[in-house]
């Protein structure tokens, strides 16, 4: 069809992709403050914290935070488009449950075990979908619901107990370096590579542009064609997904499977992924910055315990810091507002518009 | 005069909403208002009960100057409003709504609740209706919320009640215990006014009647020294002319066919279809059904019965993918809620539902949006000093051609397009019409829904007008004229002498 074909060369305008510089995007973002913080802290830490630059404190950084790193990629996702998933912690407990016990109980060998359990992941996060997606619940109720459910299943099926007993050539690998005397755990690969996958989902695909219009505007969402049941039913099955690798992570790299594992550690990733920059609200936020925000913890959680602080003191100062940088966007905002004003003269002005047209009808 | 209003103006920005608006009421009379959509009745009911502010004008009650700066003002002086949809609490006893913030206190600052159902009991006994004053509001009529509303104006005193088309989701008898009520509390000195598009009731309740139009006062008179075709005439009396004129384009095949859709308590036996090249313009007063039968087609909304085809091929239902993919495009009437995400840049909402297509390697690049995005903001152009500026920032009619250019860079067949041109300055108005037009000439199917009666007659080639959910009145641009099109909308008897059940 020929309608208004749009290299139609009548009086077409053209217009600059952007209206600020270059530097001006990078800097003005929640994202770079998250950034440079993290690396002020570690520039920091390495001049001021004695030991700090040892060979083992930015292994043993990665390995602690590699599951907080893995959970934080589809927790954004679900963040940015308004819901929350308080479940994947107890998702986590319930895959390395039945990981242990399909492995040491069940006979099979550690691939079929692992490749069972992150499908049950899967499994979980498709209930959370479900009722959210489809059925329409709040997902704060509903996944503090299946919260309760999955790790209750766990506590069933094993009790107090747990299992141990798998090959030492599976939990060192969980343990390994990639390269020996580099403090990169074998872990990061993965990450890496989902981390990856979940940067090109979020931002340069159509489904990605759906997630953060879904958490701007559903309504709008669904008059463009997005598929807003779908996509969050989705996000879920990608957040139990990854739980279940997660599951898999820390039932090999501490070699015990039990109902205990990671007991809370959804309120860590939700901490970091709100640090790293992405609106509660949503609609808003970043990858990178959430990576940040995650070894931003890290690096400060592991300075101050090399200097001594107790976990307590450690715990006040990230509090305050996860205030902070929420309130952030109110402080950034002034800024925006000053630089956009300088250059808004040139834009057409805003007029007032329906919100007084519509009260005639 | 229980009510004097003379020469009162309000406008929201550059929207001019009352211009020239007089409206006198004379206590122990009822008073109909009577206009088109837009007209400026409503904005004068809100200032009346102080939602709104005058900007100038006079505003007499029972003879005092008087400016509300809120509602509760507006109540302590003695004016209660009585909307179409009343809003009670449903959770609280019909008694708690009447006396809700001002419950009679008994021994030790207790509610004194016996006093308070006596009371009630005595207000329904006295308005001559049965509703247990103890029930909860959940599950009550929409008269019976009337009435309670009617009760707590009572209760309250109030020396004029206005109603903002009470009768427009009642049945018959509803409607007559209504209009016993309404009588009672005229004979009892109260002032009432009355908004309605029903001629009949306005006929049969008002002592008199007074017209607007275009947020002016056109006339008042004795209900008796008038009828319902004078008032018609009153009601739209403006050349409609060569306004928006639409080019004549070959008309060619049917592109949509709409076939007996129904949709429990909004609309039923909806058929129709537009052509390519065609215009279709649905007329109707506000709430009568047109955007929630635009609103089913583009699968936004389910349907019950009846089917929708593009084409010749069946679109599916209650999926706007499948509609899209079929062919539709649909420019929603809430701008800011629907059409378009404001937080999000204006290259993100153009490219909005061509994304797809721009991936390369399954991927999709801020600057492949930005090149899609351009010549279409380009095409109608968009006032922006850059692709990345964000929606929000923009006035209306510029939100509005991003929203048009996100349907067009989809090369749609058929155009559904809900209030085209609400809310937006004049200028950009005349460029949408001829876009509009243009469109239609290049052989896009349009089915264009307005409340703007010139906009209806100008740009359609033909009107369906709906009235109650139901397509009254079909009628070619030669036949169509003000009168017909708002007899058939307000369920008057149509140019083809069928007559409507009301």
């Amino acid at each position: 069809m020929s309608i208004l074909t749009p290299d139609a060369p009548a009086q077409a305008r053209s217009y600059s992709a952007y209206s600020r510089p270059f530097w001006q995007r990078v800097v003005m973002s929640r994202e770079f403050v998250v950034i440079a913080l993290l690396i002020a802290a570690i520039v920091y830490s390495r001049s001021s914290v004695e030991y700090f630059d040892g060979p083992q404190t930015m292994y043993y950084l990665f390995r602690d935070s590699a599951s907080i790193l893995l959970l934080a990629l589809p927790m954004t996702a679900i963040i940015i488009t308004g819901e929350i998933d308080l479940s994947v912690a107890s998702t986590v407990a319930l895959t390395s449950v039945c990981f242990g016990m399909l492995h040491v109980d069940g006979g099979l060998s550690v691939g079929v075990a692992a490749i069972l359990a992150i499908g049950l992941g899967a499994v979980c996060g498709a209930v959370n979908g479900f009722l959210v997606a489809y059925v329409g619940l709040p997902s704060i109720a509903v996944t503090i619901g299946t919260m309760a459910l999955f790790r209750g299943i766990g506590a069933g099926l094993l009790g107090t107990e747990s299992r141990t007993g798998f090959p030492d050539s599976w939990t060192d690998l969980a343990k390994q370096r990639i390269v020996e005397d580099q403090p990169y755990p074998m872990i990061l690969i993965p990450f890496v590579v989902l981390a990856i996958g979940f940067a090109l989902l979020l931002h340069f695909s159509p489904f990605g542009r759906g997630v953060f219009e879904i958490g701007l505007n559903d309504e709008a969402a669904t008059f463009t064609g997005v598929d807003v049941a779908r996509t969050k039913a989705i996000l879920f099955v990608l957040a139990g997904t990854v739980a279940g690798v997660v599951g898999i992570y820390t039932t090999l790299v501490t070699g015990v499977a039990r109902a205990e594992n990671s007991m809370g550690l959804e309120l860590q990733v939700i901490a970091a992924v709100l640090l790293g920059g992405v609106s509660i609200f949503g609609g808003r936020g970043a990858l990178h910055g959430v990576i940040a925000g995650v070894l931003l913890i890290g690096v400060i959680q592991r300075a101050m315990l090399l200097s001594g602080e107790t976990v307590n003191i450690i715990n006040i100062v990230i509090g305050v810091l996860l205030v902070l940088s929420v309130m952030s966007t109110s402080l950034l905002a002034p800024v925006r507002r000053l630089v956009a004003a300088s250059k808004g003269a040139r834009s057409s002005g805003r007029t007032s518009d329906s919100a007084g047209k519509r009260s005639l009808s | 005069m229980a009510l004097e209003l003379a020469d009162v103006r309000k406008s929201f920005g550059a929207v001019v909403a009352l211009r020239s608006a007089s409206l006198s009421v004379r206590a122990g009379s009822i008073h109909a208002l009577v206009g088109e959509n837009g007209a400026g009745k409503s904005t004068l009911i809100k200032i009346v009960a102080g939602v709104h502010r005058r900007d100038a004008g006079t505003f007499r009650f029972h003879g005092e100057d008087v400016d509300f700066g809120s509602t509760a003002e507006s109540k302590a002086a003695g004016i209660a409003v009585i909307y179409q949809e009343p809003t009670l609490f449903p959770d609280l006893s019909v008694t708690e709504n009447i006396f809700m913030g001002r419950q009679p206190r008994g021994r030790g600052r207790r509610i004194d609740r016996a006093r308070m159902h006596r009371e009630a009991g005595e207000l329904f006994s006295r308005l001559g209706v049965s509703i247990d004053p103890r029930r909860l509001a959940r599950g009550l009529s929409i008269a019976d919320q009337q009435i309670i509303e009617i009760a707590k104006a009572i209760s309250l005193d109030a020396s004029l009640l206005i109603m903002d088309e009470p009768t427009a989701a009642l049945s018959g008898v509803e409607v007559e215990r209504l209009f016993a009520v309404a009588r009672s509390l005229r004979d009892e000195g109260r002032a009432l006014v009355f908004i309605s598009h029903r001629f009949d009731e306005v006929f049969a309740l008002c002592d008199t009647v007074t017209v607007m139009r275009d947020g002016e006062y056109v006339a008042t008179w004795d209900i008796a020294e008038t009828n319902v075709d004078a008032l018609v005439a009153q009601m739209v009396g403006r050349e409609v002319g060569e306004l928006f004129p639409k080019a004549p384009a070959e008309i060619g095949d049917v592109v949509l066919d709409v076939r007996d859709l129904g949709s429990t308590g909004l609309f039923q036996d909806v058929s129709f279809q537009v052509r390519a090249g065609e215009i279709v313009g649905l007329a109707g007063l506000v709430g009568a059904g047109r955007s929630e039968i635009a609103r089913a087609v583009f699968g936004v909304d389910r349907y019950d019965t009846g089917s929708v085809e593009l084409l010749g091929k069946r679109v599916p239902a209650r999926s706007p993918r499948a509609a899209i993919r079929a062919g539709m495009a649909f420019v929603p009437e809430d701008r800011r809620k629907q059409g378009l995400i404001t937080e999000s840049s204006v290259a993100r909402n153009v490219a909005g539902v061509i994304r797809r297509g721009l991936t390369r390697g399954g991927l999709l690049t801020g600057r492949a949006e930005n090149r899609a995005a351009g010549p279409w903001a380009g095409r109608l152009e968009v006032k922006t000093s850059a692709l990345d500026m964000t929606a929000s920032t923009m006035s209306g009619g510029n939100q509005q051609k991003v929203v048009i250019a996100k349907w067009l860079a989809t090369e749609p067949r058929l155009l559904i397009i809900d209030e085209p041109t609400r809310g937006i300055d004049v200028g950009t108005k005349a460029e949408v019409h001829r876009l509009l037009s243009d469109l239609a000439g290049q052989g896009l199917a349009i089915l264009m829904i307005s409340s703007e009666l010139p906009e209806v007659l100008g740009m359609a080639d033909r009107i369906l007008v709906v009235c109650e959910g139901r397509i009254t009145a079909e009628l070619d641009r030669d036949e169509a004229t003000p009168e017909n099109v708002m007899f058939a909308a307000t369920n008057s008897v149509t140019h083809t002498g069928t007559e409507v059940p009301a």
